[in-house]
């Protein structure tokens, strides 16, 4: 059976058990994408990695008490070590004043370590089937019996459900916890309600996952939402909707090849999502950022050329034509970089004649009007209303010229009594399109 | 020597140095450090033995520190350059290495025989059977000279730039403001806190090296007074906690390094409790006169 054979026969769905494992992994990754959301927006965005192995303790400690590995008692156990493993590190940070990070890493570190302890000790003990006890942290999808599946779905639909009825006041919560307890919202209530969230959508993902994989599924759906939205709904949507595509995409890879382990698999889907949108985010990525910034390096550049053709044209007229060391002679800059340029106006049709030889198009004559008005409205602004020297008024306005709007400048306009010349004795010009273009 | 002491030295060592590193990174809120680097140090010893097809000790010492400052580079780098949550940087690297690690070792099971659990627990009581050899003269365990070097690496660091890491540990920006090289000795203790996990992890495992750069420095923080008090109040609570953690140890019968962990992790809990105990029996005695004067 060829790759292609095998995809296709997994998305036929015929094999009951095919549909069910992936299914049961689709409906993790969207369980634990929404409750990781609220995590990370808590700044905990490692609390699923130290509950997850905070909950080793308690399964060993079930199988201690219990001596059975029946899912529903371990997975209680588990989830009890999760909520007291909480319950520590707000005892630690709030009571003992310690920091977040090291509360963390205490608690995750001596949770496990009382596991091990356990788990070590058991295993010299004349107990029968103790051996893969501790296939319930490193995870084993494949192994997943009906009933687990059953479990899981229920839980991850019931912390859905959950989520939706309560969404308003977690949100309250989650972004002005101080507001809300002045409403008189039970904040600690609502916060012990979302541990235990968050503490059962770890233990059900335990072992389709693993420890440190679980961790993942809680973070980084969440991380990937962070950087591609700033409301909480549409990341909502977007963590859940990832971690059901990771959560497939586990589950075909392992039916592909079988050897290949499930949990992993989903984690790399998701690491590529989050690199993905570390790169493309269209606010937040790097590629789109980086854009952003040379288009307006690249306009400051073109206007301060403008403003300078335009005081060169002052001087004389605007028929003059004028070289490019006529240019560099008022504005410093290196020969290649003025070409280039000068080359991006003449393609814009802000120049006329010859890249030697060069004077402002009727365009560029507009658009180098507006740059100077801008700046010398706001150098008389500067001057008048701040007692700036004409110096540093002289140096505010550079900046400000690419930054003011024809509306700003009317307003400053009206409010100095439409001034005719700026603190260096220069006229202020008209705005462009209301006054006709001075003609050639 | 006889095992039980190369344990108890190889033990020890792990405490100190894990403690000095920690004790820095504990005072810059930056402990879970030690975490995502003992995590991702898997994909370093995996893609080593698959790439030097040997388990040479020094390729897989290499490969996993490499990987390990690999991957608190990416984290600062997401950090400052992403502006990704720092938290969420650090837990978005960790768990994409580890389960690439994984990973690996899934598709080449027939050739590696490295076991995740093992990593992440490790095997102390193991640890004077992997000896060194100059010549034919056995020299002792590996895992006692790569922690005799890490600790000598790590006091040579201190004796040389206790200033600049005072001020630093104290706040960035302070230290900035004394021009001292803020990216500079993170990456420093970004290497040395990667140098440390490796060096111990193989020996203890990666939960103790998380807790006994954790535990021992809050441990002294709770009553230290300045850096100096606080790094060597920090190995002293790691050598407490692995003495009591033998002894639990021996009497449990069960891992060594889960038992030193929670010896400390009890000296931490002692710490806290004689403190609140001070506080409140100080608390009463400046209540007294003011009740009696009133």
């Amino acid at each position: 059976m060829s790759a292609w054979d095998a995809l296709f026969a997994f998305w036929r769905l015929d094999d009951p058990n095919v549909l069910w494992v992936t299914l049961g992994m689709a409906l993790l990754g969207a369980s634990s994408g929404l409750i990781g959301t609220f995590a990370v927006l808590e700044k905990r965005a490692l609390l699923g990695d130290v509950l997850a192995h905070a909950a080793l303790p308690g399964v060993t400690m079930a199988f201690f008490l219990f001596h059975t590995r029946e899912p529903l008692v371990i997975l209680l156990g588990a989830a009890a070590a999760g909520l007291l493993a909480w319950g520590l590190i707000d005892l630690l940070t709030r009571r003992a004043r310690l920091r977040q990070d090291s509360a963390l890493a205490i608690v995750l570190s001596l949770f496990f370590a009382l596991g091990i302890l356990q788990l070590t000790w058991l295993q010299r003990q004349p107990l029968a089937n103790q051996a893969g006890l501790d296939k319930f942290l490193f995870g084993q999808a494949a192994s997943l019996t009906d009933a687990d599946l059953y479990l899981l779905g229920t839980v991850a639909l019931g912390l859905i459900l959950l989520t939706a009825l309560l969404f308003d006041r977690l949100r309250l919560i989650l972004f002005d916890r101080q507001h809300a307890l002045a409403l008189g919202v039970p904040v600690r209530r609502y916060e012990l309600l979302l541990a235990a969230m968050l503490v059962c959508a770890v233990v059900i993902g335990l072992q389709l996952a693993g420890v440190v994989l679980m961790a993942a599924l809680l973070l980084t759906p969440a991380a990937t939402a962070r950087l591609l939205s700033d409301r909480l709904r549409p990341m909502l949507f977007i963590a859940m909707t990832l971690g059901v595509l990771a959560g497939v995409t586990g589950a075909n890879v392992s039916y592909l090849a079988p050897r290949m382990p499930t949990g992993p698999w989903m984690v790399v889907a998701l690491s590529l999502f989050f690199i993905a949108a570390l790169l493309l985010a269209p606010q937040r990525g790097l590629l789109p950022r980086a854009l952003r910034q040379r288009s307006l390096r690249r306009r400051v550049e073109e206007e301060n050329i403008l403003r300078t053709l335009f005081k060169l044209h002052e001087e004389t007229s605007v028929d003059t034509l004028w070289s490019q060391d006529d240019i560099r002679h008022h504005r410093p800059l290196g020969a290649a970089r003025l070409n280039r340029i000068l080359q991006r106006l003449h393609r814009e049709g802000m120049l006329d004649g010859t890249p030697e030889r060069m004077r402002l198009s009727a365009a560029g004559l507009k658009r180098a009007t507006t740059l100077t008005r801008g700046h010398r409205l706001w150098e008389t602004y500067l001057e008048n209303r701040l007692g700036l020297s004409p110096e540093r008024a002289h140096f505010a306005a550079e900046a400000a010229e690419h930054v003011l709007d024809e509306a700003t400048c009317a307003t400053i306009e009206r409010e100095l009594g439409r001034p005719s010349t700026d603190p260096h004795g220069r006229p202020i010009p008209e705005r462009p399109d209301a006054a006709e273009a001075p003609s050639r | 020597m006889s095992e039980i002491l190369w344990i108890l030295v190889i033990a020890l060592l792990a405490g100190a140095a894990n403690a000095l590193i920690g004790s820095l990174l504990v005072l810059q809120r930056r402990v879970m450090l030690g975490d995502a680097i003992s995590h991702s140090v898997l994909f370093g010893l995996v893609l080593a033995y698959l790439l030097s097809g040997s388990r040479d000790p020094l390729m897989m010492f290499g490969g996993a520190a490499l990987i390990g400052l690999f991957s608190a580079w990416l984290t600062d780098l997401l950090h400052r350059l992403g502006r990704v949550q720092h938290d969420a940087s650090i837990g978005v690297v960790f768990t994409f290495l580890f389960a690439l690690g994984v990973i690996l070792i899934a598709g080449h099971a027939d050739q590696v025989d490295i076991d995740p659990d093992c990593v992440l627990h490790g095997e102390l009581a193991l640890t004077p059977f992997d000896t060194l050899h100059i010549g034919d003269t056995d020299i002792g365990p590996r895992a006692f000279w790569q922690l005799l070097g890490v600790t000598a690496l790590l006091l040579l660091m201190l004796a040389v730039a206790y200033r600049p890491l005072h001020a630093l540990t104290f706040s960035a920006v302070h230290a900035a403001s004394l021009g001292i090289s803020v990216a500079l000795w993170n990456t420093v203790l970004a290497v040395m806190a990667s140098l440390t996990a490796v060096a111990s992890f193989d020996a203890v495992g990666a939960i103790l090296v998380v807790a006994m750069m954790a535990l021992p420095a809050n441990t002294a923080l709770v009553f230290a007074r300045s850096l100096q008090q606080m790094l060597i109040g920090a190995v002293l609570a790691s050598a407490l906690a692995v003495l009591g953690g033998l002894a639990l140890a021996a009497w449990l019968d069960a891992s060594i390094a889960a038992a030193i962990v929670v010896a400390a992790g009890l000296l931490l809990a002692l710490a806290l409790a004689l403190k609140a105990f001070l506080r409140r029996s100080s608390a009463a005695h400046r209540e007294t006169p003011r009740s009696q004067s009133a």
